[in-house]
């Protein structure tokens, strides 16, 4: 296998007879020609994406007033950045909110502004001390005021990402978009086939220092990404602000969720060997990932199946048997004019490519978090009195009083969960006579919890519906126990 | 075709939308409706062919008509094409074009306004009737 070097192909750039064609001409490329043959006549891939990446935002430095402030804290049109480190120095991230106007407005909004050229209210506050001896100032400040304005993304390009749906009764709001309810639509996010870590999987070619196209600049790769965890990769970049522009850049609001920003990147991949003609000869059908349930409030939602990007960019998948419409949340549109601005950079001399100083973890898990103690349902759950559904009223009002309990599963000969009485809806029975069984006053319709649920999750539950006892109960519905606000109770006082 | 129909104190007592359809032999579709106790409006949809007899019809009932052409309007200046209104629109305006860019078919909307909270770049808006 005979292979050719960036440094080959940056002499080609200059001369102007590279090969620059974009991921999805490549794929066309590779099936006419083989990977043999397409290896020798194509140098150079362009890969792109642009989707909301919230893992991102610009470090700013403002340069020193007079009298100087070490800002303590400050403000940018009423979004708060982290100042934490030298005196005039912030990390402005893209999902801080408004102090004023909420969600409305958040940091991928100011810098927006900024590359719009707009003027943005600087606030800041300090304690004062005999170097920085201002403790307040506020001004108006444009992006050429700015001595730096440095993007720096902890954590971009997502390779691929996990799809979502909804299997609950209600509408949700969550990163992924608006999720209807019984499983009425999925998204998902990522370009798939033309995203630029789907087309070099191994890392050979990305890496610290890989110049990239970042929302219009140049920018670079300074390592892999926060949660990087392949084929999940991600990556951390950075690039100059002041040379971005807004065409490829765009803040974003998820209803319910919070502000994000739309961020546009183009990798060039040199076409070193047939190993990497073959890689860039990707398609959405070889993309694998999963369909998981938003509905579950867990680390860990469960897959409701598996999909390729060629499905989910269909537009329509099939869940339980039924087709559900599909919508993406990544710009395949615009990605693609990334793509094409990429290529015609390089045609023309004017971007050329680098080998990575250091190559990102081929392997690598995405661990959870560590915590001090996670109580679970059965750690606090009480014994179920279950009844059968021909309990008369008066037995379960003995029950009621014999037991000192509150809450009657419901349960069929198997211990199936069929409903729920409460000492009130036994009351009420008697009060209005005529009632003889539990089965005509019991609530069909049970909020259940897991032995393995969180408390959390149960408390929330209990609040939500204004409850305050929740049957525990198996996959099957078999009735295990009774978690009630009392049993809760108890964790404080354990304290 | 779709309407708006404004009542006053005096038409709104009445069943118009019966009459409409019993006499004109026509279906009717409610979009939407907000009907008080002196005023009420509704949105409905009509077969296109028939619906400047209807309107007729309706208006010599003392109700205010209004034909309603534009329903969605996409700002294409802040619409970066993510997609994010196709699977949650209940009668599928939106679509992605061969170009992957989102298209909108405004003639199908009902102006449910579902699109309009869902947009991340808060690029779709009801026209004003």
């Amino acid at each position: 296998m005979t292979g050719k070097s960036i440094e080959e192909i940056n002499r080609r750039i200059s001369e102007g007879s590279a090969v620059v064609v974009t991921a999805e001409e490549m794929k066309e490329i590779v099936e006419e020609l083989g990977e043999e043959k397409a290896a020798k006549e194509v140098d150079v891939v362009t890969t792109g994406t642009f989707g909301a990446m919230c893992s991102s935002g610009v470090f700013l430095n403002f340069g020193h007033s007079d009298p100087p402030i070490k800002m303590k804290r400050i403000w940018l049109n009423d979004v708060e950045a982290y100042t934490g480190i030298a005196a005039v120095d912030a990390y402005l991230g893209v999902t801080q909110i408004s102090d004023k106007l909420g969600m409305e407005y958040g940091g991928a909004h100011v810098i927006e502004d900024l590359v719009r050229g707009k003027e943005v209210e600087l606030k800041a506050e300090s304690y004062g001390t005999d170097c920085y001896p201002r403790k307040e100032i506020v001004t108006e400040i444009a992006l050429e005021d700015l001595n730096q304005a440095e993007m720096v993304n902890p954590r971009n390009a997502y390779q691929r990402y996990k799809a979502a749906t909804n299997s609950s009764n209600r509408i949700l709001r969550t990163y992924m978009g608006t999720l209807l309810p019984n499983y009425g639509n999925v998204t998902f996010a990522g370009t798939g086939e033309i995203s630029p870590l789907n087309n070099d999987p191994e890392y050979r070619t990305i890496g610290l220092g890989t110049r990239i196209f970042l929302c219009g600049a140049e920018g670079y790769v300074i390592g892999e990404g926060t949660q990087h965890s392949p084929p999940f990769g991600t990556l951390m970049v950075k690039g100059n602000l002041k040379e971005m522009d807004k065409k490829y850049m765009r803040a974003a609001v998820f209803p319910g969720y919070g502000v994000t920003m739309y961020i546009g990147i183009g990798i060039p991949i040199p076409v070193l060997d047939e190993e990497m003609a073959r890689f860039t000869a990707v398609r959405d059908r070889d993309i694998e990932t999963e369909i998981i349930d938003y509905a579950i409030p867990r680390r860990n939602r469960p897959v409701v199946r598996k999909v390729n990007y060629e499905e989910l960019k269909s537009g329509k998948v099939e869940i339980n048997g039924e087709e559900v419409r599909v919508s993406p949340l990544s710009s395949y549109s615009i990605a693609r004019e990334i793509m094409i601005e990429l290529k015609k950079r390089i045609e023309k001399g004017e971007f050329y490519l680098t080998s990575p100083v250091k190559r990102i973890p081929t392997k690598a898990t995405f661990k959870p978090m560590r915590q001090k103690e996670i109580v679970v349902v059965r750690n606090l759950m009480s014994k179920a009195i279950s009844i059968p559904e021909n309990t008369t009223i008066v037995e379960a009002s003995k029950i009621i009083i014999d037991k000192g309990v509150n809450h009657l599963p419901v349960v069929d000969e198997s211990n199936t969960l069929k409903g729920i009485v409460t000492s009130w809806d036994i009351a009420k029975a008697v009060a209005k006579g005529k009632v003889e069984r539990v089965s005509e006053v019991m609530t069909r319709k049970v909020i259940t919890v897991y032995p393995d649920d969180p408390i959390e999750l149960a408390a929330d539950k209990l609040r939500k519906h204004n409850i305050s006892a929740l049957p525990v109960i198996d996959a099957k519905k078999k009735v295990l126990g009774l978690l009630s606000s009392e049993d809760l109770s108890r964790l404080i006082v354990k304290r | 075709m779709m309407i708006l129909l404004q009542f006053d104190s005096k038409t709104v007592r009445e069943p118009v939308i019966s009459q409409t359809t019993l006499e004109k032999k026509t279906l009717i579709n409610i979009i939407r409706a907000s009907v008080g106790a002196r005023e009420g409006e509704l949105i409905i949809e009509v077969d296109d062919s028939r619906a400047d007899e209807i309107i007729e019809f309706i208006e010599s009932k003392g109700v205010k008509v209004t034909k309603i052409y534009e329903k969605i309007i996409k700002d294409d200046e802040k619409c970066v094409h993510c997609g994010a209104c196709i699977s949650i629109c209940p009668v599928e305006v939106f679509r992605l074009e061969y170009d992957y860019r989102v298209a909108a078919d405004s003639e199908r909307c009902v102006r449910c306004g579902v699109c309009v909270t869902v947009c991340p770049l808060k690029a779709l808006e009801l026209s004003k009737i």
